[in-house]
């Protein structure tokens, strides 16, 4: 070994996290449209649909009572959607970069490759949300943080389907370079409609209550309702969704591995285009 | 087997989705690197990509301490090679050993003593020069990395753009940056790909001077790509001539040049290329 590196690390290197965390947050402050892009859309959203649902809650006794269950929704939404965009949106910046040979060809491992992707998911998250959190208090008198220890619970319930989306998203793209870049964009709004954001699991048919009741998501955003609308805080609720998560996260990382190969096979890991 | 067993063969797996491969003897320990041996083994390479043969069984063995050209056309297989002896692309059957250690299986044990550059891939366009080398050199462990940024801004000439963002940069400031980023880490074996591609004549005569003294001061193998036969001539010890995924010849540059009756490795390239067989060439040729 040259006395210029330290002795190879075995295992999972922080080191190498954080260098690759380094990267992205070099990136980051190196652009302020992708700084004010992180903030824009959380904060149009949260606005709109803040009106929105104090309009409806003026005309409706329900909305009334259940104040704040549609804030509430779009939040934790937004946690879902912008935590699996912040994950691969830093994994497309290599691949804009066409960075991703170097990464492959130094001491990074994939896992902690994804463990920085995770990191920097939640960083990008933090700028977005927070904010977003902050208006909903100061225009519409919405106090997310008042949910209280329920939060944490919907809030890892949602960020780890996010990183599992995230992780096959990515594992697609590398596998079939830009030209897959769409899947990014689009596959979490494919859970949208079955996760029951804005409305109960009820409302679907009954063979699409089943495939709803498959998506983590779905648990905490019945869950929100539970809480917000009868004050009840369900637990059995959260402790599924955590289990079909530990499943899905698996899952999603055999499928990433595979597709490493299979790339690695194919040969796009230094082409990488469309 | 036990839960400890099968916790390391989890833990190879999750290294790079690869099982070490069983019965070599050497289970987890870090790959055998003694001295004497070849700093990269090739032995009967293919790769198949769908119906392309790629790489059409090559066998080569280079020793430590030596620069060695792969000299061939365009889609002779140079680049998938190089990507192969990586680890970045995986042969459909065959074997390559780097610095001791299988590849792919083991690549973890030796990456950090290997670095690459190629135009195949580029530094992060957004930052500066000095943080893409911060990066890389935390990502490779190097110790005293600002020191170690400042000897390479020194010694390959960044220094008045070590602050300045890659995407700013001239075609050749980016060969130099690039190569800096694959000498972070002052590598035992260096892969280059047209290493002196988009320089001119003066930059790449320096960049050619810097690898020849890195070399020596090093005691480095380096493998290189290039259709500069100047390059070739005078920086290889030895030059692998490739064609359609074959070696079509393999020795000393002055050898091949003597093989095939002609005074520079241009005119044997074109033999080689056109399929003119000259006089002691080696069979196959044309």
């Amino acid at each position: 070994m040259s006395e210029i590196v330290s002795h190879h690390q075995r295992g999972i290197s922080l080191h190498r996290i954080n260098a690759m965390v380094l990267r992205y947050w070099y990136l980051l402050m190196s652009s302020w449209p992708r700084l004010l892009e992180l903030i824009y859309w959380p904060a149009l959203q949260i606005i709109t649909w803040g009106f929105l649902q104090n309009y409806i809650s003026q005309t409706s006794g329900f909305f009334a009572r259940a104040g704040g269950t549609l804030i509430g929704a779009v939040i934790l939404w937004d946690i879902l959607f912008r935590g699996q965009l912040g994950f691969s949106i830093s994994f497309l910046e290599e691949m804009w970069a066409r960075n991703l040979g170097n990464l492959m060809m130094s001491p990074l491992k994939p896992i902690e490759f994804l463990l920085s992707l995770m990191i920097m998911s939640l960083i990008r998250l933090a700028i977005g949300v927070i904010p977003m959190t902050l208006l909903a208090l100061f225009f519409f008198g919405f106090n997310f943080y008042a949910i209280g220890l329920p939060l944490i619970a919907f809030f890892c319930n949602l960020i780890f389907t996010s990183w599992s989306v995230g992780v096959f998203a990515s594992g697609l793209v590398l596998r079939n370079g830009l030209g897959a870049e769409s899947i990014v964009w689009t596959l979490m709004f494919a859970v949208m409609p079955l996760a029951c954001i804005y409305y109960p699991v009820e409302v679907l048919p009954g063979w699409l209550q089943i495939v709803a009741w498959t998506l983590p998501p779905t648990y905490v955003f019945e869950g929100m309702r539970s809480l917000l609308i009868d004050h009840v805080f369900r637990a059995d609720l959260m402790a599924w969704a955590l289990a079909i998560n530990a499943i899905l996260f698996a899952a999603s990382f055999a499928v990433f591995l595979a597709l490493l190969q299979s790339a690695k096979r194919n040969g796009s890991l230094l082409s990488g285009g469309e | 087997m036990d839960a400890g067993q099968a916790l390391r063969l989890l833990s190879q797996w999750l290294n790079d989705g690869h099982m070490q491969q069983r019965g070599t003897g050497q289970g987890h320990a870090p790959a055998a690197d003694q001295d004497g041996s070849a700093a990269i083994d090739v032995a009967h390479l293919v790769k198949v990509y769908k119906t392309t043969r790629a790489i059409d069984d090559i066998s080569f063995r280079i020793a430590r301490g030596s620069i060695t050209g792969l000299l061939g056309g365009n889609g002779a297989g140079k680049t998938t090679t190089i990507a192969m002896i990586m680890g970045l692309v995986l042969p459909t059957s065959g074997s390559v050993s780097v610095l001791g250690a299988k590849i792919p299986e083991q690549r973890y044990d030796v990456l950090g003593r290997m670095n690459f550059e190629s135009p195949y891939v580029d530094m992060p366009m957004r930052l500066t020069v000095r943080q893409n080398l911060t990066i890389f050199g935390r990502l490779y462990a190097v110790k005293h990395l600002r020191e170690r940024i400042d000897q390479l801004a020194t010694d390959l000439d960044l220094k008045e753009f070590l602050d300045r963002s890659n995407g700013k940069l001239s075609a050749g400031q980016k060969t130099r940056v690039a190569l800096a980023k694959a000498l972070i880490n002052a590598p035992d074996l260096l892969l280059l790909d047209e290493p002196t591609a988009s320089l001119d004549p003066d930059t790449a005569d320096w960049v050619r001077q810097h690898l020849e003294t890195y070399r020596k001061t090093r005691n480095a193998t380096i493998l290189l790509a290039s259709h500069n036969m100047l390059e070739v001539e005078r920086l290889c010890d030895r030059v692998i001539i490739m064609k359609r995924g074959k070696i079509q010849d393999d020795d000393s540059p002055e050898r091949i040049m003597a093989r095939y009756n002609r005074d520079t490795l241009e005119e044997v390239f074109l033999d080689v290329a056109r399929g003119r067989l000259r006089e002691g060439a080696p069979e196959g040729t044309s």
